[in-house]
């Protein structure tokens, strides 16, 4: 293996854990300064947390962010040694997000180019600044010397419980020298220290010091890296994993006859791995450890055993199995077979049918992830916008843990935040006036999300001031946005025209909210997904904006038309009813625009082989039929030569040449039929929209 | 006629079984009316016969619509009507050359393929500068064989953005 396509995996490797590290540590942060302390089990977990970035970050060369997280490494073992009393846990919160931003933006940078290039110097010396100050406040006794905090660690190091007794373990000595100027060597020990740890008991290494001293690289450098294993691994294997460590020059690797030779050697100092790396047996009282349970539960949510697939397999899995769907129609419903009697042929073919359904479940379910970490991301947006517009806002999330198709994450979670930042910008009122109506100082901010059918609710509510009718409906009609009178709106229309575009009742602009382009992005972007928006609202009790977003894009339930020679499929979902006209409903304005009656109701009615210039030889209404569409709240009938049928099928996306020279409004993509042909999706919203004006206008 | 097909794409299968390098200065002929062209041979694919388009509505005409080639869906641009001639009736000596530009599949119809040249760099000749028509753009260089005429494609102008920007505005 080169050396170059190790770089390569590592980079994935740890642009993948540092970042899921990262995630981690700022719902750490937040968790911590909601409950306006740190508590011990935090403080250790934080200082794990920056200790691996800073390891990892050190051996893939990108020295910002390891030198940043080596001071905020310091800063919180100064924190965990000292426990200062009056610690200013805002400026340190902040401090810490800034911290996390930097990291994850130079992440975003090494996944673009590669490298990363920011500079954490002032933010390093912003940080150093801090723990300076804290250690002048702290009391001079507590100023220990470096020795005395060796001698406090090595009491805390503790021997564990003799494992080596069990049979089947074996213990094995390995000396490990790097290449020549490969730099930190330490770093790259401690590593593969790190790394044993998963695959063994008790690992010993001299030199010890390899963290805490710097001057240990030049000892490595010329005595190599001693390390001491006790292990249920072969030696092959143990072999092999040494073998994979980067820049190694020279490996000594042999097995110890019995337990008295490893202990022998060591004596010295051996530690009890786990997961927190040193333990402090005193603690303070102000430190709260009744939340330590609820830390362990969200840890364990975190690793939970997880492989990571490049999505792009993912996606190409799913279009294998899409094609074998189709291939499976085309050869159970081979037109050769059609009269023939064939019971045993039937049987099988059941049964592969059965095989691939369930397959096809199968595939569908890898590409479904929880909503959970969207919603936390939203803690944050919440936390920086309480700060910025002195509001206190509770987030109460319910429903993370339901999952949704990959690509709707990505699509949601920009509307999503807009909203919960609509919602403390708009919404939540400040706490003078939440005391003065009534209410606790707190807004509430409630996240959910459930699922209903094929499809999944996401309600973003608030205990806010709530919408303002008469203001909603003077600015609709400043806007000219009402296309009937005011007197006519139901209260569910009135407050949709919040969803219009350039619909902003509030008079300032924030740096967050009141631009008036949020609510229509939102829209938007969740139609674009086949989902709509509905608002609800009572007047000084609050909103609640409900999302309904369809679980999958992939595969959809469609009605197949047929249109001279084309084929289009209309989404199930959007098809109210489907029926033959009659003349006599069929009324034409001067503008030869058609419309329809049905039950007394008229509805535009769109000729698709017009539209579509298909040449078809069915152009009277009555020959044809018709198909009633629906998207939000607008209606249209669709006039088609005829129905083809119902079929589950897998929605490709057109060709990326095509889209580049013209995005079609109106169609959702394309998919292949049992015979190999191609059938066009009609996106109805998209439908509605091209053709909106036309309908508007009736 | 399906000889024509399976000739040029026992020619593809031989090709591809060298190396890289010994695809330079190869084009695959193809004739538009009375013109002959050639496409760098690295950017073929495969060359398929004739089939049934469906049809993509709202695009410009030159874009015939989309083909199902073995489960991939890819575009099919009539090479006839992107240079701004005539269009022609189908016949069996129409083919689909595929070809794929910067990892996007695409099909061009043209008139019938012919072979596949050497062309040697010194055969080559830039095309004149007066040409303001709209394929001139679209001509990298013409080559010379014997006494015949290859206008030589550039193939990364053929699906390039500006032109697409235009048809935007149109």
């Amino acid at each position: 293996m080169s050396d170059e396509n190790m770089r390569e995996s590592m980079l994935d490797m740890f642009i993948f854990e540092t970042s899921q590290l990262i995630e981690q540590l700022e719902q750490l942060i937040l968790t911590n300064e909601k409950s306006k302390c740190f508590n011990l089990p935090a403080i250790n977990e934080i200082f794990r947390i920056m200790h691996t970035i800073k390891g990892s970050s050190a051996m893939m060369l990108y020295d910002g962010i390891s030198s940043l997280a080596h001071s905020m490494e310091d800063l919180f073992f100064f924190l965990r040694e000292e426990t200062p009393e009056d610690l200013d846990l805002l400026s340190l919160c902040s401090l810490l997000l800034e911290g996390v931003d930097f990291v994850k933006d130079e992440l975003e940078k090494i996944k673009i180019h590669g490298k990363c290039t920011g500079k954490s110097e002032s933010l390093i010396k912003k940080i150093k600044d801090f723990l300076n100050t804290l250690k002048q406040k702290a009391p001079a006794s507590h100023l220990t010397q470096e020795g005395e905090q060796e001698t406090l660690e090595k009491q805390q190091y503790y021997i564990g419980p003799d494992k080596s007794a069990a049979a089947g373990y074996n213990n094995y000595r390995a000396v490990i020298y790097f290449e020549d100027g490969c730099e930190m060597e330490n770093i790259r020990a401690f590593n593969i220290v790190h790394n044993l740890k998963d695959m063994s008991n008790e690992v010993l290494y001299f030199p010890e010091d390899i963290i805490e001293n710097d001057d240990s690289a030049k000892v490595i450098k010329e005595k190599g890296f001693e390390i001491f294993i006790k292990t249920l691994l072969s030696m092959e294997e143990i072999h092999k994993f040494f073998i994979k460590t980067v820049f190694l020059k020279d490996l000594e690797l042999r097995q110890l006859e019995d337990d008295a030779q490893y202990k022998e050697t060591g004596k010295k100092r051996p530690i009890q791995v786990e997961q927190v790396p040193i333990k402090v047996p005193v603690f303070k009282e102000d430190y709260k450890m009744g939340e330590e349970p609820e830390e362990k539960g969200s840890q364990t949510a975190a690793s939970q055993s997880i492989i990571s697939v490049n999505v792009n397999k993912l996606d190409k899995l799913m279009d294998l199995v899409g094609e074998l769907v189709i291939s499976e129609a085309m050869v159970t419903q081979n037109p050769d077979l059609m009269g023939l009697e064939l019971e045993n042929f039937y049987k099988s073919a059941r049964q592969l049918r059965k095989i691939t359904s369930e397959l096809q479940d199968m595939v569908m379910s890898i590409r479904m992830v929880p909503l959970v970490s969207t919603f936390q991301k939203m803690n944050r947006v919440v936390y920086d916008m309480c700060r910025k517009q002195d509001k206190e806002v509770k987030l109460e999330i319910a429903g993370e843990e339901t999952e949704v198709d990959k690509n709707i994450i990505e699509q949601i979670s920009d509307p999503l935040m807009h909203l919960v930042r609509n919602a403390v910008d708009h919404g939540i009122e400040p706490p003078e006036d939440r005391r003065t109506k009534g209410k606790p100082e707190t807004g509430k901010l409630t996240l959910e999300a459930k699922n209903a059918g094929s499809d999944v609710l996401l309600i973003v509510k608030d205990d806010g001031k709530g919408l303002n009718r008469e203001a909603i409906l003077k600015k609709a009609v400043e806007n000219s946005l009402l296309n009937k009178p005011a007197e006519d709106m139901t209260e569910k229309e009135i407050f949709s025209l919040i969803l219009f575009p350039g619909f902003s009742t509030k008079g300032r602009i924030t740096e967050f909210s009141g631009r008036g382009v949020g609510m229509d992005v939102v829209t938007k972007n969740i139609e674009k997904v086949g989902g709509n928006v509905t608002v609800d609202s009572i007047e000084g009790e609050g909103t609640s904006i409900t999302l309904k977003i369809p679980l999958t894009l992939a595969i959809i339930d469609g009605m197949n038309i047929r249109v001279g020679n084309a084929r289009y499929t209309i989404p199930i979902m959007s098809i109210r009813e489907s029926f033959r006209a009659e003349q006599k409903d069929i009324v034409t304005d001067p503008d030869e625009n058609e419309m329809i009656m049905v039950r007394g109701q008229f509805y535009p009615v769109l000729r698709l082989h017009e539209v579509y210039s298909v040449k078809t030889d069915i152009s009277h209404i009555t020959e044809g039929i018709i198909v009633m569409v629906e998207s939000g709240d607008k209606t249209l009938c669709i006039f088609a030569d005829e129905l083809l049928g119902e079929q589950q099928v897998v929605v490709k996306t057109l060709p990326g040449y095509i889209k580049s020279v013209k995005d079609i409004e109106s169609l959702a993509g394309c998919t292949i039929l049992g015979d190999g042909s191609i059938s066009l999706i009609l996106d109805i919203a998209g439908l509605l929209n091209s053709w909106g004006n036309k309908i508007s206008t009736i | 006629m399906k000889g024509d097909v399976d000739v040029a794409k026992d020619t593809m299968r031989e090709l591809l079984e060298q190396e890289e390098d010994t695809q330079k200065g190869k084009f695959l002929t193809f004739s538009l009316g009375n013109e002959f062209y050639g496409i760098e041979i690295k950017y073929v694919t495969e060359i398929i016969g004739m089939q049934p388009v469906t049809e993509v509505p709202e695009l410009p005409e030159y874009i015939r619509g989309i083909i199902n080639l073995r489960g991939k869906i890819i575009p099919v641009v009539d090479v006839r009507l992107r240079f701004k001639k005539p269009f022609r009736d189908y016949n069996d000596r129409t083919c689909i050359i595929v070809v794929d530009i910067r990892d996007v599949s695409t099909g061009l119809v043209v008139d019938s393929v012919s072979e596949v040249l050497s062309i040697a760099e010194k055969d080559i000749v830039p095309p004149p500068e007066v040409g303001k028509g709209f394929s001139s753009r679209y001509i990298k260089g013409i080559g010379k064989v014997g006494n015949d005429v290859k206008l030589l494609l550039n193939c990364n102008k053929l699906f390039s953005n500006e032109e697409t920007d235009e048809l935007n505005k149109i």
